[in-house]
């Protein structure tokens, strides 16, 4: 089981990392890489909200959405009525996206009330977290690989937990990595036309690449 | 009204202008198939909450106005989803994790919030149909690219036999070359058209 768990975890930050491999999560990938303070802190809020959410939807998966005995309106009115009646896991877009827009508000809240300064410096990105595509990728993808044909596998809730986990991991990473070569180009003689997000994207390509000769690791 | 759709094809794209909805940009532009159908579903959901956003603009509080939005974007996503999974399976499977997805591409969001919530129901569907076809548009263009440099093929046909393609370019660090030579691109040809016109 530890195996397992440190298999998916390996597997998400470097592997398949999120930004450079599975392309989520682009746009503060770009936008808050400028400098090392904020990209940490941007990191350290996504990490958190990811593993929350993570956890807030395999809870509502499992009891609310997927059909089978755990099913929670099956329990409820499902007496003698077949339980694949009560399959409501068409709703996990709409379901997910609100559970997470409802977190962000949560960690929004905390951070303005601890950190004014770290609230400064993350400026309109913390809003942006609800439409992070990471952060939706990664509950899909929690449900699509731990919940095979809508039926979770063994010890799902953890391995849930931390693939969310390490998929903050992996995006924070590139994030700081991003941000540290990015100070260093500012003292660059980069051409004018590719200044900004141009030259970002190449660097990019060269990190993409680099985490490419992970392939193969599991 | 042609003003609102042309702008987002040409003078505002979203994608190489404004920066908008680079995620799917990147992953799904590995062929052209794969782009052109990326780019029809999102346009459908683009233009379709466009105007249900700007019919409803004067009910929604304020405050929850981004909530609202987002139900009504996630609606139209699970009704794209439905439809792709029983009709066009081959292509769900490609798009694989950014079907669900095209609910937090920035450029929905950022339309509803910007243009729809503020302007009549004609204008705004106008606006989310040139956006849609602006983002399908640059799909388009960076999936052939990568089709044509990285399996040397257009639709899936080959085009020069025996040739045998630089793979890297539909690995995901050509996606990220791409994008970044085209956006140079696009710059360079921007700052001449200044200096012409500062001339």
């Amino acid at each position: 089981m530890i195996g397992e768990l440190f298999i998916i975890f390996i597997g998400v930050v470097l592997v398949n990392n999120f930004v450079l491999v599975r392309f989520l999560g682009l746009c503060p990938y770009i936008g808050v890489s400028r400098d090392l303070k904020s990209a940490a802190g941007m990191g350290v809020a996504v990490i958190f909200v990811m593993t929350m959410a993570s956890a807030a939807t395999w809870v509502i998966y499992h009891y609310l959405l997927a059909s089978g005995p755990h099913n929670i309106w099956f329990r409820l009115f499902g007496d003698g009525i077949d339980p694949s009646a009560f399959n409501f896991s068409y709703l996990r877009t709409i379901a997910f996206i609100l559970v997470i827009a409802a977190l962000v508000q949560l960690v929004e809240m905390v951070i303005t009330k601890s950190s004014p300064a770290l609230y400064r410096a993350l400026g309109i990105y913390l809003p942006l977290i609800t439409t992070n595509c990471a952060v939706l990728g990664v509950t899909v993808l929690n449900v699509d690989s731990f919940f095979p044909g809508g039926e979770a596998v063994p010890g799902s809730f953890l391995k849930c937990l931390i693939q969310g986990f390490g998929a903050g991991v992996g995006f924070t990473l590139a994030l700081i990595l991003m941000a540290s070569i990015r100070e260093r180009l500012e003292l660059a003689d980069v051409p004018p036309a590719l200044r900004g997000a141009p030259i970002a994207f190449m660097i990019g390509a060269l990190m993409s690449m680099a985490f490419l000769g992970f392939t193969g690791l599991i | 009204m042609l003003k609102e759709f042309t702008k987002g094809i040409f003078k505002r794209n979203p994608v190489f202008i404004l920066l908008l909805g680079l995620c799917p940009t990147l992953a799904v532009s590995i062929s052209v198939e794969n782009a052109i159908g990326m780019g029809v579903a999102s346009t459908f959901v683009l233009v379709f909450s466009n105007v249900i956003v700007s019919l409803i603009r004067s009910l929604v509080p304020k405050k929850i106005r981004i909530p609202c939005f987002i139900v009504v974007i996630a609606t139209f996503v699970t009704l794209v989803e439905l439809f792709l999974e029983a009709y066009l399976p081959g292509l769900n499977k490609s798009l694989g994790l950014f079907v669900p997805l095209i609910v937090v591409n920035c450029i929905i969001l950022g339309r509803a919030e910007a243009f729809a919530s503020r302007n009549p129901v004609l204008l705004s569907l106008s606006d989310g149909l040139g956006m849609g076809v602006g983002f399908t548009g640059a799909l388009v263009l960076l999936g052939a690219i990568r089709e044509v440099l990285g399996a040397n093929a257009l639709f899936g046909f080959e085009l020069v036999p025996g040739f045998r393609p630089a793979m890297i370019m539909i690995l995901p660090p050509g996606a990220f070359l791409t994008i970044g030579l085209l956006l140079g691109l696009f710059a360079l040809i921007r700052a001449r058209r200044e200096a012409r016109g500062a001339e």
